[in-house]
């Protein structure tokens, strides 16, 4: 039965707590890889780069045909250097293929078959050989153990199931940890309440505007997670978020946060996850060279600059990819990690150069809107930008309990003030509209922040 | 203490609000004995003031809704004529703010329900001047 009173659950009789104990927390998965020098780590790059690239052009006519047109021959690779040699993937390239058409290996050696969420028309279609399945597991593992998980822990998965590579893959990762995993999916949040409270879950993997969801929802059935439930962290990611809706999320549900990247076409989760001391993401070079690129021209940005990620997978057997235009706007990290990994960090997601708005032809990404707003006691979690007529911009947001003094005068100010604060970090004043909590709808997988009906 | 609480929540100022409100209350089994609607521009604030103010701010939260609870004076007084002018003249006197003030008649009874800006230092002077101010449980609710 659900528990909604303001008492401490009892742990059922049946169930063991899986508790931790001090001292037992293994800080590597794969020690020797994850701490690999940086030229040995290079060479092992080159050395994978160079089989990828004989493997696609001996089998994938869409890259015999981009080696001819780039003037490129597989043997010309000799170095990381001559990596801008070769040719780009888009996420156009692998629609234009589909459903079959980048395989690299015979169509029964696939074993499991994903499509890239949140995109019109024809899915791209990812395939995976057993060794691939296996190696995006052992990566979420690797990320799992960084942050201190141990086979103690109980995983409540609230990612999709299904055709989306987010769930699938870290219950994969987390079974090899040895996890009791929860695959419970997104929401029906009093059945997670329920599964948190009856299991004593430890971790979460989540999308922020679903774990802000659930904070708001506990705080509403008088539930406080420190008290009443063994929560400890989250993963959270599968959409971009700002350093303020971390604190949000942490405060809501009262544990740390571990800021996770991944893509389906590179595996999904997995691909770059923060360690124990939250400064960027590690990106597991043994598996993917990750460049930076000015997202115009395709050229390398100076190290450290902000640019368009983009990513060589040097491990993947069904369905390999060459410098894989990911649209994810950041930079990367190369100092030291006080956790002694060598492999270098991504920077949070800036945006996504496909989210990009102009407005009153100015460059808007939604996440400046997001920090404006999760920096603002007096509104809730939820937000939207709404774009309509010539260049009319609103920013729907839901009241917060706090933001609340019952005075009409008061809510005006708090819209006025918004619109100000705005207008100073995107330099174009929208319109600001408060609405009750819960009023902007939620899914289940990614939330939608942009809305254009402009007739421009 | 001698105060009375009402309910106040956040409202959308379109349509629909006031009977999405009422039927909140309604369906938790909670008498109305007052309401209040302020507006400005898109937003509205209602107030009431009604039997149980805390289960109705929790029946509030419950559906999602932004509610708090506000300190409100509740007078009883003859039902003739200068009433309300005694009470604004006697806060106007200490230079207490009457930011709200509206009445009800229950049981042949007159009640005035007024906000100020300084609550105890209003309650005071009024009970001084010999008004009669109710507790909530003594309102005919």
């Amino acid at each position: 039965m659900l528990n909604l009173q303001n008492k401490p659950v009892p742990v059922r009789g049946s169930i063991p707590c899986r508790g931790h104990s001090a001292g037992q927390t293994a800080r590597f998965r794969d020690q020797a890889i994850e701490t690999m020098d940086r030229a040995a780590l290079e060479r092992l790059q080159l050395q994978r780069l160079q089989e990828t690239v004989r493997r696609v052009a001996a089998h994938v006519p869409f890259y015999q045909q981009k080696f001819a047109e780039w003037g490129v021959k597989p043997g010309e690779i000799r170095s990381l250097a001559d990596l801008h040699r070769l040719p780009f993937t888009t996420s156009a390239d692998l629609r234009a293929n589909y459903p079959t058409g980048l395989l690299a290996v015979p169509f029964d050696d696939a074993l499991r078959l994903h499509t890239s969420s949140g995109t019109t028309g024809k899915p791209k279609t990812l395939f995976f050989t057993r060794q691939d399945v296996d190696n995006a597991a052992e990566l979420c593992a690797r990320s799992f153990v960084a942050t201190g998980v141990t086979r103690q822990d109980v995983f409540q998965n609230m990612m999709t199931y299904g055709m989306f590579t987010g769930a699938l893959v870290t219950h994969y990762g987390a079974e090899k940890v040895g996890c009791l995993v929860i695959p419970a999916g997104p929401g029906n949040s009093e059945r997670q309440l329920m599964l948190m409270q009856d299991f004593r879950t430890t971790f979460l993997h989540v999308t922020p505007s679903y774990a802000l969801y659930l904070a708001t929802f506990m705080e509403e059935h008088g539930i406080d997670p420190r008290r009443d439930l063994a929560l400890r962290k989250a993963f959270v990611g599968a959409e971009p978020y700002t350093e303020e809706t971390r604190r949000k999320i942490e405060a809501g549900l009262g544990l740390d946060v571990y800021n996770s990247y991944g893509l389906s076409e590179m595996n999904g989760p997995g691909v770059a996850f923060e360690c124990e001391h939250k400064r960027g993401m590690h990106l597991w070079e043994d598996h993917f060279i990750a460049e930076i690129v000015d997202p115009q021209t395709g050229e390398p940005v100076r190290e450290g600059e902000v640019g368009e990620l983009v990513m060589t997978t040097l491990c993947r057997e069904a369905m390999p990819l060459l410098r894989y235009r990911t649209r994810d706007i950041t930079s990367l990290l190369t100092t030291p990690c006080p956790c002694g990994r060598t492999h270098r960090r991504l920077n949070r997601i800036a945006g996504r150069s496909d989210d990009m708005l102009i407005v009153r032809g100015v460059n808007i990404y939604p996440q400046q809107i997001e920090r404006v707003l999760m920096a603002e006691p007096g509104v809730g979690r939820n937000y939207q930008i709404a774009l309509a007529g010539l260049d009319e911009m609103t920013i729907k947001v839901e009241l917060a309990q706090a933001g609340f003094e019952a005075k009409v005068e008061q809510l005006m100010k708090l819209q006025n003030h918004l619109a100000e604060k705005l207008r100073a970090e995107i330099l174009v004043k929208p319109r600001v509209q408060l609405l009750p909590p819960c009023s902007l709808p939620v899914s289940d997988g990614k939330a939608k922040r942009v809305i254009d009906n402009r007739n421009l | 203490m001698k105060d009375v609480k009402l309910v106040a929540a956040f409202a959308e100022n379109k349509p629909g609000q006031v009977s999405h409100f009422t039927k909140i209350l309604a369906n938790a089994n909670i008498n109305i004995r007052w309401l209040a609607v302020a507006s400005t521009g898109p937003y509205g604030v209602m107030k009431f003031l009604v039997s149980e103010p805390e289960l109705a701010c929790q029946a509030f939260k419950r559906e999602g809704l932004i509610a708090k609870l506000v300190d409100a004076l509740a007078i009883e007084v003859p039902d003739q004529p200068g009433r309300l002018h005694a009470v604004a003249d006697c806060l106007a006197s200490h230079n207490i703010n009457l930011d709200n003030a509206s009445g009800f008649i229950a049981n042949n009874r007159a009640f005035l329900v007024i906000e100020v800006s300084d609550h105890a230092p209003a309650r005071d002077v009024l009970q001084k001047q010999g008004f009669s101010i109710l507790a909530q449980k003594e309102l005919p609710l």
